[in-house]
């Protein structure tokens, strides 16, 4: 039998056991362009090398293997050492090992592995890399399954393995006698571990990837049967809340009434921790009343004082300059981006279990070695003392790249010698957990003509915090990178920010400033302010150069690639129809994790829509239809890549509309989701459309970030067409408290208790 | 301390806790019922939303004592009884269309949508946009538009 044109080889291995188990190296099949880059600088450098190609190579040396198994009752189970956050990438996953191995979807049980140091790099969940990182080695593993699969039926059969087939989940021979893969998985296992050199399946045989499909946690989700950690039933784990100070990151002065809160109804134990006073009481409805009831002297936080403005003006003094105007005319914009939440819906939460010599902690974490070191650090036990297991997150958006709550869990259950479920309250999520950090961009954008000469952009932001482990990936690539000696959060934003258009000598940089905030990488980091700013810019000179938005991109995309997805969304978002006044299109592109993205937003701007009534919410202008358009290259599931876009199109709407946080007096003032105004389903457009470009690539790109960027930009464009001025400042309703501030001591609200009062709200 | 006695999911309850300890953390933590979510502790998130004699509550804003022995308490866990199947019409339509991501939410999501059908069948009316727009649970994964296909689809099916 010839090889089919195209086929690659690889090297898997099968692993000695009593049922067949087969891996592959997790850092295998990946194409680096840092191996092909060229040592001279470049002007672009995501040409060369990006953010996701940076995270590939950290990981070549790493020997972790990933493995699957074949069980005796027909399943395959894989343990993913990945986070999954509502991404769907335990779906996509078990996608990749029913098409190499040819079993039924539903017989692939995919679940989260626990912290493995082995893995160094490699079991970070960041930087929309999953796919990208995980597409090939998945596939080996599974198709050395398939030939010891294949090897073991010939035995059985007396054939030749060539003279069999395996079809869902079935070895048939050619006399038509059958036998599942269960029967085989004793017989197939091996008692050595040894390599095993295998084809994968070519593109053109896909059954699997490439077919629209439903989450495989879909069931488990809608009857309420997911469980996420504080879902878990560990034995004496009882509810656990903190009192937290009124001011970000306080510390605990003194406590004035412990003795009288530790006789409360339901309480077994208070004590004073390095974040607060903990509560661990039979219920979390106890937990709160314990916490508002508390009477704690606080000390200062690291923010004291600092407001808004104040952080506005040191990130105005940290700006570097722009460097001298050119002679030619020039376009130029101040942006401002606010702190904004990036609670996920899940507040952070974990369980402890801290004994004598040993600790067991479960929370859903994406950097769970970098958690599992920093807790045995804290609790003075050796790293291999602490099991951290990894479960099911309820949304991330940056938050699960760190382990805070993993970390409290840990202090508070050592302190009491007891186990702990912690969960922080809203108000606490809110004002004390991470945010992304307040940013400016100033673009300026030269030209002549129809010709742009130059661009540059200068990105200043409050720090972001990237010590969850990506930093350390940084740290080891930073010298293999033709950029010079740089900063971490520089190398990060030049690998992740890339220009698209043919504008000519660019220059992007970024500074970053105050470090007393805690933030995080929220989705899509610096790309959403980033883009959001560049295509206002580029919305102004096409103004200028007399140039409809869609043509003049169209004209300075450097590649057909490019021009498609943008193309697409023009076509069918109906580009430059006629609109009533007050209402607009905006068009917005963006490029990342080896992707390419383009949005077509429609806004009504008309006092009518924007004054309509909402309860304890903010209306705003609405955006009324979003065609967004995604060539990521291969597309494994394209129904969970319409839903990632369809989220990062509904962060856009919030991010540019009605989500922001303020900071006053060193806190936040908002506490919930009253508060802070996340798109609801009166912001939702009720029209929207994602078209999924076809690629022709061999390689997947990233998508769990990627919706974010274009979508905000689209708003923002559409917001300055319909409105007839450019917005400078997002989100635009910031300069409007829409609320009254909860107070910060006690540090949580009440519990209210008329919910049976009022005929029934949805 | 008291005992209160109220039904959930079509079973006798009988919890031994204090009179103002929220439905939401007797179901939780006393019951073991998982499926309500806390996503705010003060019904503005509606994660939590579960059925109070067939009519959409927020547990974590209803003390125990609220509740009499004749009251039923329906969970995401106790819906599809409701309709007499595996899967209540409302969650088959949560299938058909996909929409769960990080799947915190949903099953607030979905109890509100079988709540709001109900209210808006009862009034002999077709679900509108303003009714979707009415629906106060945050998706913070953004899964709005495709909740809003399902619920047209159920509603055409409950």
């Amino acid at each position: 039998m010839s090889e089919p044109f195209g086929r690659r080889r690889f090297l898997g291995y099968v692993l000695a056991g009593p049922v067949l188990a087969t891996a592959a190296e997790l850092a295998l099949g990946r194409d680096t362009a840092a191996a092909q880059a060229p040592q001279v600088p470049s002007p672009e450098i995501t040409d060369l090398l990006d953010l996701n190609d940076m995270m590939t190579a950290a990981a070549l040396p790493t020997s972790g293997l990933i493995s699957v198994e074949v069980q005796p009752d027909g399943t395959v189970s894989f343990s993913l050492p990945r986070a999954e956050v509502g991404q769907g990438i335990t779906t996509s996953t078990a996608m990749l090992i029913a098409e190499e191995l040819s079993v039924p979807l539903d017989r692939v049980r995919v679940t989260l592995a626990d912290a493995r140091p082995e893995l160094l790099f490699n079991q970070l969940t960041g930087g929309s890399n999953t796919t990208i990182a995980t597409y090939t080695p998945i596939r080996v593993a599974a198709a050395v399954a398939r030939l010891r699969l294949l090897q073991a039926a010939a035995g059985e059969f007396g054939a030749a393995p060539a003279d069999l087939r395996l079809r869902d989940g079935i070895v048939l021979d050619r006399a038509g006698r059958s036998i599942a893969i269960g029967d085989l998985a004793v017989k197939a296992a091996s008692t050595r571990t040894e390599p095993v050199a295998v084809d994968l399946a070519p593109r053109e045989s896909f059954t699997v990837i490439g077919r629209p499909t439903n989450r495989v946690d879909a069931l488990a989700a809608v009857t309420g049967r997911k469980r996420f950690a504080m879902d878990l039933d560990v034995a004496g784990a009882k509810p656990t809340m903190v009192c937290r100070p009124p001011t970000i990151n306080g510390k605990v002065g003194s406590v004035a009434n412990l003795a009288e809160v530790r006789a409360m109804p339901g309480v077994t134990d208070v004590v004073v921790i390095s974040t607060g006073v903990a509560v661990r009481a039979d219920t979390f409805g106890q937990c709160i009343d314990a916490v508002r009831a508390l009477r704690v002297t606080w000390r200062p936080g690291t923010a004291e004082g600092k407001s808004d403005q104040s952080v506005r003006q040191s990130l105005a003094a940290a700006e570097i300059p722009l460097g001298l105007r050119p002679p030619t005319p020039v376009v130029e914009g101040l942006f401002t981006f606010q702190f904004r939440s990036n609670s996920a819906l899940e507040p952070n939460c974990a369980i402890a279990d801290v004994r004598a010599g040993r600790a067991e902690i479960w929370s859903a974490l994406k950097s769970p070695i970098v958690t599992k070191q920093a807790i045995a650090a804290k609790l003075g036990l050796p790293v291999s003392a602490v099991t951290v297991h990894v479960t099911e997150g309820g949304g991330s958006f940056g938050r699960k790249l760190f382990g805070d709550a993993a970390l409290e869990a840990a202090e508070v259950s050592q302190k009491l010698g007891k186990p702990v479920k912690l969960m922080w309250h809203r108000a606490d999520d809110s004002r004390q957990g991470r945010v992304h950090p307040m940013a400016t961009s100033r673009v300026r954008i030269s030209y002549l003509g129809g010709t742009v000469l130059s661009y540059t952009q200068r990105h200043t932001s409050v720090a972001t915090d990237l010590s969850h482990g990506l930093g350390e990936i940084i740290t080891a690539m930073a010298a293999r990178l033709p950029v010079g000696d740089i900063g971490f959060s520089e190398t990060f934003f030049q690998l992740s920010q890339q220009m698209s258009y043919n504008f000519g000598a660019n220059s992007r940089l970024l500074s970053e400033t105050d470090k007393s905030f805690n933030t995080g990488s929220m989705r899509n980091v610096y790309s959403p302010d980033v883009t959001c700013a560049r295509e206002l810019v580029v919305d102004q000179v096409a103004a200028r150069m007399g140039k409809d938005p869609y043509r003049f991109r169209r004209e300075f995309l450097r590649d057909a690639r490019c021009r498609a997805v943008l193309d697409a969304v023009a076509t069918a978002g109906g580009w430059g129809r006629s609109m009533p006044a007050g209402t607009a299109q905006g068009i917005a592109f963006h490029a990342e994790y080896k992707a390419v993205s383009a949005a077509l937003v429609e806004i009504d701007c008309r006092p009518a829509t924007v004054n309509r009534p909402i309860r304890d919410g903010v209306a705003g202008p609405r955006v009324t239809k979003v065609v967004f358009a995604v060539d990521v290259g291969l597309v494994v599931n394209p129904r969970g890549l319409e839903a990632q876009m369809m989220g990062g199109v509904m962060d856009g709407i919030a991010q540019a509309l009605t989500a922001g946080l303020h900071l006053r007096d060193g806190y936040f003032l908002e506490a919930s989701w009253d508060n802070y105004f996340y798109t609801r389903q009166w912001n939702t457009p009720p029209e929207l459309r994602v078209i999924i470009v076809p690629s022709t690539s061999e390689q997947p790109g990233g998508a769990g970030e990627l919706g974010v960027a274009a979508s905000m930009a689209a708003v923002a464009c559409a917001y300055g067409r319909a409105t007839g001025t450019m917005p400078t400042t997002f989100p635009i309703n910031h300069g409007t408290l829409s609320f009254t501030p909860k107070p910060t001591i006690p540090p949580v609200p009440p519990s209210p208790s008329d919910g049976l009062a009022h005929p029934w709200e949805p | 301390m008291p005992e209160h006695t109220f039904r959930v999911n079509g079973e006798q309850v009988t919890v031994d806790v204090p009179d103002d300890v929220r439905l939401l953390w007797v179901l939780r933590d006393v019951l073991g019922i998982t499926g309500p979510k806390y996503g705010c502790g003060i019904s503005v998130c509606k994660a939590c939303t579960s059925h109070l004699n067939g009519k959409g509550i927020t547990p974590c804003a209803v003390p125990v004592k609220d509740l009499g022995p004749a009251d039923e308490v329906t969970t995401i866990e106790g819906l599809a009884a409701t309709a007499g199947g595996d899967l209540h019409p409302m969650q088959q339509a949560w299938l058909d269309h996909d929409v769960s991501q990080c799947g915190y939410c949903q099953p607030g999501q979905i109890m509100a949508a079988v709540a709001l059908v109900r209210r808006v069948a009862a009034e002999g009316r077709a679900i509108t946009d303003a009714d979707l727009d009415s629906l106060r649970n945050v998706c913070r994964c953004g899964t709005y538009p495709r909740i809003r296909q399902a619920i047209r689809a159920a509603a055409a099916n409950m």
